[in-house]
C-alpha cells in the first residue's frame, strides 16, 4: 500500500452527485413556489384585517332593530342581521376568533405532540403504553368530546381549544414517532449513545431537528382543520358563547333566514373558506419545499 | 479484440459519448468522449470508482437517464448498427428487454414485492410476444432452470422475500435473459451480495454468456470481480475513459498511472507479516457472548433467533482482531453488544476487567469513552445539522471538558487524522466520504478510548481511499496503543490489517486464530469456502509485488 502521512484524498470523487445544498431562506422558497406566497400573501391579508380591521368598523354587537336585516348597501357594505348588527363588523371581528382558535390549536397541539412523540419513540417501554392511550384518543369523535367538555365547564374559548386540541395530539404524536423510530437507528445518533450523551441532549440535538419540516407542515393543516371544527361548533351551538362573534355563531344565527337574507351566512362562509384555504395551500407549498419526496409521490 | 469483431459487428458500439451534467455540478460532463465497444460473446467490464460516470454511460445505452439533467450531447450508442440516442421512448421500449437487459446490484428493490417472481419474468413474454398463457408458464420455468435456480416448479409461484438474495439476483438474471437479448447490462450486479454468493452468480453470468453468445457490459468498482469475468476492461475516472484493453493487458500491464493506482490499492490476499502480541492482559474480552432475538414480547411470541452464540474474544492493546463473516453471521451483533447498543442476552463483556454486560445504562455512562465505534456509512455516522467539530467535541464535554479545551483536542485530532484544524467549522456535506470517515476517527479517538470497534468502517469506500483509510485505521492503533475489534465482510482488507482473526457463521464463532495462519491453512470448511469465493484469487491480481 503506498501513500504517505497527509497524503490528501486525490482521488476521491464521492461528491461528484449534486451536493449544492438548496437555499432554504424564505425568500427563497417563496421564489420557488408560487403557492407559498400566494397562500402566504392572503393569508397576511387576512391577519392584517383580523388586527387593525376592528378599528374601522361599528361595534359588531350594537343592536340597531329598525335597520334589521338591510341587505348589503354603501352604509352596511355586508348587510345587518335580523337584530341589525352591522355583518361586515361581526364577520371581521369572526376573524380574530378563527385565528386565535387556529394558532393556539396548531402550537398546543405541535408542542403536546412533539413531548409525547420524541419521548415514546425513543424510550420503548414507554411506547406501547403511550400508543394505547393515543388510540384510544383517537376513537373519540371530535364533535362529541366538544360538547361533553362545554357541558361540563361552560361556553368558553379555552374550552373550544381544549376540546378540538385533544383529538389532534394523537396525530402529531404518530408522526413524530415515526420521525424518531427511523433517526434513532442513524449512526450518528448511535455514535452519541456510545459516547455518552444523555437520553435529553440526543433528543434535543440529533433527533428533535429532523421532526421540524414535517412538524411545521403538519401544523399548517391543524389550523386550517381547527377553525373549520370551531365554526362546526359555532354552528351546532356548542362553541363559543352565541354573544361572541365567531364566524359559526353568526352563520348559525343567520341560518334562520338564510333563504330570505342569505348574506348573513354567505360573507362569514366566504371568510372561512378563503382562510383555510391560505393557511393550508401554504400547508402544501411547504411540504412540497421541505420534504420533495413526499411531494414527488402524491 | 480485432479477432473477435472480424466476424461478426459489435452488439453495442459508444462512440464519442458526452453527458452533460446539470448546471452547478463540479463538472460540466458525466460522461464525455467515450468510447467501446462490446463484442458477442463477451464480456466488457467498465471499471471506475465512484462518479467516474460509469452507470451514466450504462443508462444512457438503456435509455433510462432523466434527459432533463443528463443530456448526451454528442456521439453515438449503437445497439446492433441502430443508434440508440435517436430512438424515441416507444422505440426504445420495444429494444429494452428485447435485445438489450439490465440487471440492478439491490435485486430487492428491483423486483416487485407483492408479484410471483414467475409472473415477473411472465410479464416480459406478455408484453413483447404473442405467447399463450401456458408456453409463457413453460418458458419462464425453462429460463429459471437456466439460471440454475432449485426447485423451479415451487419456486415460480413464490414472492420475492422467500427467496435469498442469491436467488432474487438469480430471477434478475432470469428475466433479463427472457428474450434472449443481445446486450446484457450489469450495473453492480454482485455488490450487494455475499462473497460465497458473488462468487455463483459471477459463474452463472460467466456460463450463461458461454452458452448465449450475449454481449455483456458488466459495471463495476471491485477489481478482483474484473480478474474473475472480464474478456476486456474499459477504466473510467472523471467521466472519461483512462485505459481500455484486454483484460491480460489492463491487469498485468496498466500503462496509466491511474489504473496502476487503483490495481495497487486493491488489498492482497496474503497477509503481510506480523508479530504476534502476547504480552499483557486483555483489555477487551467476552466470554459466553449470547443475544437472542424475538424470545418473548408483550404480544405474542415471534421466532427466535440467535444472532450471537456463545461468542469468546480476546483482544490486547495495540492487537488488531479482526471478525470476517458473511451478513447475517452475527459479527454486527457482536459489536454493537460490546458498545452496549444493545443489551446482550447473556454472557459478559470485560473491559480492562470490569463486566459491562448486565450493567445499568446510568453505570454504564463511566466506561462509555472506553470503547468506540467508527460506523460502516460516512454519510450517515454525522448528524448533517451540526459542524464537524460540535460533533467531536460532543463526547469529550460529555464527560465535563471545557469546549475549549475539547476544541482543541478535536483540532490537534483532525491533524492526525490527516484534515486540517480549520475545517471543524465545516458541515459534514462539505467533506467527501473519506474524509467523512477520517472525521468519524477523529470523534472516536477524541474519547481516548481503550478499544476501537471498526463496523466495516472502510466498506462503502472507494478501493484508494479505502487503502488510506485502513492506513490511518493502523497507524492511530499504533500511536494510541488502541485494541481493535475490526469487523468486515472483506477478506482481502481483514488480510491487510489483523492481527488475529475470527471467522463467524450464523452466530457462531467457527474458527479463531494468527492471520497468516487461518488464511494459509483454514481449519474449518466454511472458511475454506470463504477463501475460495473471493474474487480474483487466482487470477493474476496476486502476483503483483508491492504492499
Amino acid at each position: 500500500m503506498a501513500g504517505n502521512p497527509g497524503q490528501v484524498d486525490f482521488s476521491e470523487s464521492a461528491d461528484t452527485t449534486l451536493s449544492s445544498r438548496k437555499d432554504v431562506s424564505l425568500v427563497a422558497i417563496m421564489w420557488r413556489h408560487p403557492s407559498v406566497f400566494w397562500g402566504g400573501l392572503l393569508l397576511a391579508v387576512i391577519v392584517v384585517i383580523a388586527i387593525v380591521g376592528p378599528l374601522f368598523t361599528v361595534d359588531p354587537v350594537a343592536l340597531n332593530p329598525i335597520k334589521r336585516l338591510k341587505s348589503p348597501s354603501a352604509e352596511f357594505w355586508f348587510g345587518t342581521d335580523f337584530l341589525g348588527r352591522d355583518v361586515l363588523a361581526r364577520v371581521v371581528h369572526g376573524a380574530r376568533i378563527s385565528l386565535v382558535v387556529g394558532l393556539a390549536v396548531a402550537v398546543i397541539a405541535v408542542v403536546l405532540g412533539l413531548l409525547i412523540g420524541l419521548v415514546s419513540g425513543y424510550l420503548r417501554w414507554l411506547d406501547a403504553i403511550m400508543m394505547r392511550v393515543m388510540d384510544g384518543l383517537m376513537a373519540i369523535p371530535g364533535i362529541l368530546l366538544a360538547i361533553a367538555l362545554i357541558s361540563l365547564s361552560g361556553a368558553t374559548l379555552v374550552t373550544v381549544v381544549i376540546a378540538i386540541v385533544i383529538p389532534e395530539i394523537p396525530r402529531v404524536v404518530r408522526l413524530v414517532r415515526s420521525v424518531v423510530l427511523s433517526v434513532r437507528e442513524e449512526p450518528y445518533v448511535e455514535a452519541a449513545i456510545a459516547s455518552g450523551t444523555r437520553l435529553i441532549p440526543i433528543l434535543w440535538r440529533h433527533i428533535l431537528p429532523n421532526t421540524i419540516a414535517p412538524l411545521i407542515v403538519q401544523a399548517t393543516y391543524i389550523c386550517g382543520s381547527a377553525m373549520l371544527t370551531e365554526a362546526i361548533l359555532g354552528f351546532l351551538g356548542a362553541g363559543i358563547p352565541p354573544e361572541i362573534p365567531s364566524w359559526g355563531n353568526i352563520m348559525s344565527e343567520g341560518r334562520t333566514y338564510f333563504q330570505l337574507t342569505p348574506w348573513i351566512i354567505f360573507y362569514p362562509g366566504i371568510a372561512l373558506a378563503l382562510t383555510v384555504l391560505a393557511v393550508n395551500t401554504v400547508g402544501d407549498g411547504l411540504r412540497d419545499t421541505l420534504d420533495p419526496r413526499i411531494a414527488r409521490k402524491m | 479484440m480485432a479477432e473477435a469483431t472480424t466476424a461478426h459487428p459489435p452488439v453495442l458500439e459508444v462512440r464519442g459519448l458526452s453527458v452533460t451534467l446539470p448546471k452547478g455540478a463540479d463538472r460540466k460532463y458525466a460522461v464525455e468522449d467515450v468510447s467501446f465497444t462490446v463484442g458477442r460473446g463477451e464480456i466488457v467490464c467498465v471499471v471506475g470508482e465512484s462518479g467516474s460516470g460509469k452507470s451514466v454511460t450504462a443508462q444512457t445505452v438503456m435509455g433510462l437517464i432523466p434527459r432533463k439533467d443528463l443530456t448526451p450531447v454528442a456521439g453515438e450508442t449503437l445497439l446492433q448498427g441502430e443508434d440508440l440516442l435517436k430512438k424515441s421512448d416507444a422505440e426504445l421500449r420495444e429494444l429494452r428487454g428485447v435485445k438489450m437487459a439490465m440487471i440492478f446490484q439491490e435485486p430487492m428493490t428491483a423486483l416487485n414485492p407483492v408479484m410471483r417472481v414467475g409472473d415477473q419474468i411472465g410479464e416480459m413474454l406478455e408484453i413483447h410476444t404473442q405467447m399463450f398463457a401456458a408456453e409463457i408458464r413453460d418458458r419462464v420455468i425453462e429460463v429459471m432452470k437456466d439460471v440454475n435456480l432449485p426447485d423451479v416448479e415451487q419456486m415460480v409461484d413464490s414472492f420475492p422475500h422467500q427467496l435469498s438474495g442469491g436467488q432474487r439476483q438469480r430471477i434478475m438474471i432470469a428475466m433479463a435473459l427472457a428474450l434472449e437479448p443481445a446486450l446484457l447490462i450489469a450495473d453492480e450486479p454482485t455488490t450487494a451480495l455475499d462473497v460465497t454468493t458473488q462468487a455463483q452468480i459471477l459463474e452463472l453470468i460467466k456460463d450463461i454468456q458461454v452458452r448465449h453468445g450475449t454481449g455483456v457490459m458488466f459495471i463495476t468498482h471491485d477489481f478482483g470481480v474484473v480478474a474473475e469475468v472480464a474478456d476486456r476492461v474499459v477504466v473510467m475516472q472523471q467521466g472519461q475513459v483512462v485505459e481500455q484493453g484486454t483484460a491480460e493487458q489492463v491487469l498485468k500491464r496498466p500503462r496509466e498511472p491511474y489504473t496502476k493506482m487503483l490495481i495497487g490499492s486493491v488489498p492482497s490476499m496474503t497477509p503481510p507479516k506480523r508479530k504476534p502480541i502476547t504480552e499483557g492482559e486483555p483489555i477487551l474480552a467476552a466470554h459466553a457472548l449470547e443475544k437472542v432475538y424475538g424470545a418473548s414480547g408483550w404480544f405474542g411470541r415471534g421466532r427466535v433467533v440467535h444472532a450471537a452464540k456463545n461468542v469468546e474474544l480476546e483482544v490486547r492493546r495495540g492487537e488488531t482482531l479482526g471478525v470476517v463473516g458473511e451478513s447475517g453471521s452475527g459479527k454486527s451483533t457482536v459489536a454493537r453488544c460490546i458498545v452496549r447498543l444493545i443489551d446482550p442476552t447473556s454472557g459478559e463483556v470485560l473491559i480492562d476487567g470490569t463486566n459491562i454486560a448486565t450493567m445499568s445504562q446510568a453505570a454504564l455512562r463511566a466506561y462509555r469513552h472506553d470503547v468506540q465505534v467508527v460506523f460502516q456509512d460516512p454519510y450517515r455516522s454525522l448528524n448533517p445539522r451540526r459542524t464537524v467539530g460540535q460533533s467531536i467535541v460532543e463526547g469529550p464535554m460529555n464527560f465535563g471538558l471545557s469546549e475549549a479545551e475539547a476544541l482543541k483536542r478535536a483540532g490537534s485530532l483532525m491533524e492526525i487524522v490527516g484534515l486540517s484544524a480549520a475545517a471543524l467549522d465545516r458541515f459534514p456535506h462539505q467533506f467527501s466520504g473519506g474524509q467523512r470517515q477520517r472525521i468519524c476517527i477523529a470523534r472516536a479517538l477524541a474519547m481516548e478510548p481503550k478499544v476501537l470497534i471498526a463496523d466495516e468502517a472502510v466498506s462503502a469506500l472507494d478501493v484508494s481511499v479505502q487503502a488510506q483509510v485502513l492506513k490511518l485505521l493502523d497507524d492511530v492503533r499504533k500511536r494510541f496503543d488502541l485494541a481493535m475489534l475490526f469487523i468486515t465482510h472483506d477478506l482481502r482488507v481483514a488480510a491487510q490489517i489483523c492481527d488475529r482473526i475470527m471467522v463467524m457463521q450464523k452466530g457462531q464463532v467457527v474458527e479463531q486464530g494468527l492471520t497468516a495462519k487461518v488464511y494459509a491453512s483454514p481449519a474449518h470448511p466454511y472458511t475454506r469456502l470463504l477463501l475460495d469465493a473471493a474474487p480474483g484469487k487466482n487470477a493474476f491480481l496476486e502476483q503483483k509485488t508491492g504492499n
